[in-house]
């Protein structure tokens, strides 16, 4: 297999990047993505070039360190699929594919395809927990929690942090990530003491990273990984404004 | 402290730091901005459900229709004088525009601060049609505003133009020879319905609507409101065009 990749290179922060052409040969279709960049950087650095630099770890799916827009779509064109788990059996022999960073004011480029994440670690520290006395772990059956609401407290807790959906986002807005947060816990009795204030203060840190707001598109949605469903950004929301109206 | 997530040192310390927004700052958020268009919204489309129900009395004939509009002038009576409802109306309506119009303006000049770098290659986006036609639909429905105020209330442009006859100038401002007027109002109306389609949705999910089962409500119910919203805005002049109504 052969291919024509058209990568974002940028050499540090504060560089002006371009698109570069690369022509890759030599692949096979059950090559993951990254393994295609892994080929390519080998070439690069035997000719005595900068390979390109670009997040993963597990190459498992489960991690959200990868992640590149491939062809305008975040982790590529196979839906609930990270970048390390798109395989090149989705491409044709001979395709022109463009690779570019994330793109957003909140997430600015480190080097070449890495981008500096760390708007969702201040998200998550303004209120992406709960505060619980510890000790030895308590009895599973100590505080029932329906099934329901276990379900959906697990579909927004899937949430890896990739930031595909600020990627795919029309609005560069990070709402399904920090809805993500809110909708998991508050959907569980862990969650309830802290419900309203880690609302408000998890949207006041996503509007002060920078980050555009939601205007319920469903960009996100579409190339979420982890199918993370646009109704926890409804959960937030009614969080947000229920504590507003209450002025609590 | 049992932390849920990673940032436990991170997460303890700002807790302590941190005090809560507040109802002041949330008003001042996206979502509070998203919160002005929503009521805003719903306000306008409950006055579009009104006007478009009031239009239909055109096809009970001219004196019912001409009836109708002038008995707009005088809601409230004798609780308020004539004129006094219809500009307490135009005077909410009006700060609704403004209202739906500044928070839509504010979010998108904070979408495009959002992203500086645009991407190389960008497909069209996955969303529906009426999602990302929200802004310049919205323009364009102002524009349409603009036109249809001077056609059908001020006159102005109306070949007719009399606010005593409201009937006539229905009929003389979609005739046929006037083709364009309609081309524009039928363009106008189904903007409108892309408009209303996308915002009713929008504007639920922002209010808090938060289940899978509620939103695919919501989806019918704004599709069926948009339906509904252009069927009866057309069939005015449409009727007009076919001599139906004349």
């Amino acid at each position: 297999m052969k291919l024509t990749l058209r990568i974002w290179r940028q050499k540090d922060r504060d560089a002006r990047g371009k698109m570069v052409a690369y022509d890759v040969d030599g692949l096979s279709a059950d090559m993951s993505f990254l393994e295609v960049l892994d080929v390519l950087n080998e070439r690069l650095t035997t000719a005595g070039e900068e390979p390109v630099a670009f997040d993963h770890d597990c190459r498992e799916g489960i991690c959200g360190a990868c992640g590149m827009v491939i062809n305008g779509v975040a982790h590529g064109p196979q839906k609930l699929t990270t970048a390390c788990q798109l395989h090149m059996r989705h491409f044709n022999d001979g395709d022109t594919i463009d690779v570019e960073p994330w793109r957003a004011r909140a997430f600015p480029v480190v080097k070449d395809l890495v981008v500096d994440r760390g708007a969702f670690d201040r998200i998550i520290a303004s209120g992406g927990y709960i505060s619980a006395p510890t000790g030895s772990a308590p009895d599973a059956h100590a505080m029932p929690v329906p099934k329901v609401d276990a379900d959906s407290a697990f579909e927004a807790a899937a949430c890896i942090g990739c930031g595909a959906c600020v990627a795919a986002c029309p609005n560069g807005s990070a709402m399904l990530f920090t809805a993500a947060k809110v909708a998991h816990l508050g959907a569980l009795p862990q969650g309830q003491p802290e419900r309203s204030s880690r609302a408000q203060a998890m949207l006041a840190a996503h509007d002060d990273a920078g980050f555009g707001g939601c205007t319920n598109t469903g960009e996100c949605t579409a190339v979420c990984p982890k199918g993370i469903p646009l109704t926890v950004i409804g959960a937030l929301n009614h969080d947000v404004l229920g504590a507003a109206v209450r002025n609590r | 402290m049992v932390v849920s997530g990673t940032r436990d040192r991170a997460a303890s310390t700002t807790k302590a730091t941190t005090p809560t927004p507040g109802r002041k700052a949330v008003y001042r958020s996206t979502v509070g901005a998203k919160s002005v268009m929503a009521v805003t919204g719903l306000l306008l489309l409950a006055f579009l459900v009104a006007h478009m129900a009031g239009n239909l009395k055109i096809f009970f004939g001219a004196e019912s229709f001409d009836h109708y509009a002038h008995w707009l002038r005088d809601i409230g009576a004798p609780v308020l004088p004539h004129y006094w409802y219809l500009w307490i109306q135009r005077g909410v309506l009006t700060a609704a525009v403004v209202g739906h119009a500044w928070a839509a303006t504010a979010l998108a000049l904070r979408a495009r601060r959002a992203r500086p770098v645009r991407y190389a290659h960008r497909p069209k986006v996955q969303g529906s049609y009426a999602a990302r036609t929200m802004r310049w639909g919205g323009v364009l429905i102002l524009l349409f505003i603009v036109w249809h105020l001077l056609d059908l209330t001020v006159g102005t442009v109306n070949p007719v133009g009399n606010p005593a006859t409201p009937y006539a100038n229905v009929v003389a401002g979609f005739a046929p020879s006037r083709w364009p007027v309609t081309l524009f109002y039928t363009l106008a109306i189904i903007a409108l319905g892309f408009h209303v389609r996308h915002g009713l949705f929008s504007a639920l999910r922002t209010l808090g609507q938060r289940t899978a089962k509620g939103e695919q409500r919501a989806r019918v119910a704004a599709l069926g409101f948009a339906v509904l919203l252009v069927a009866g805005f057309l069939v005015v002049p449409f009727s007009v065009l076919v001599g139906l109504v004349g």
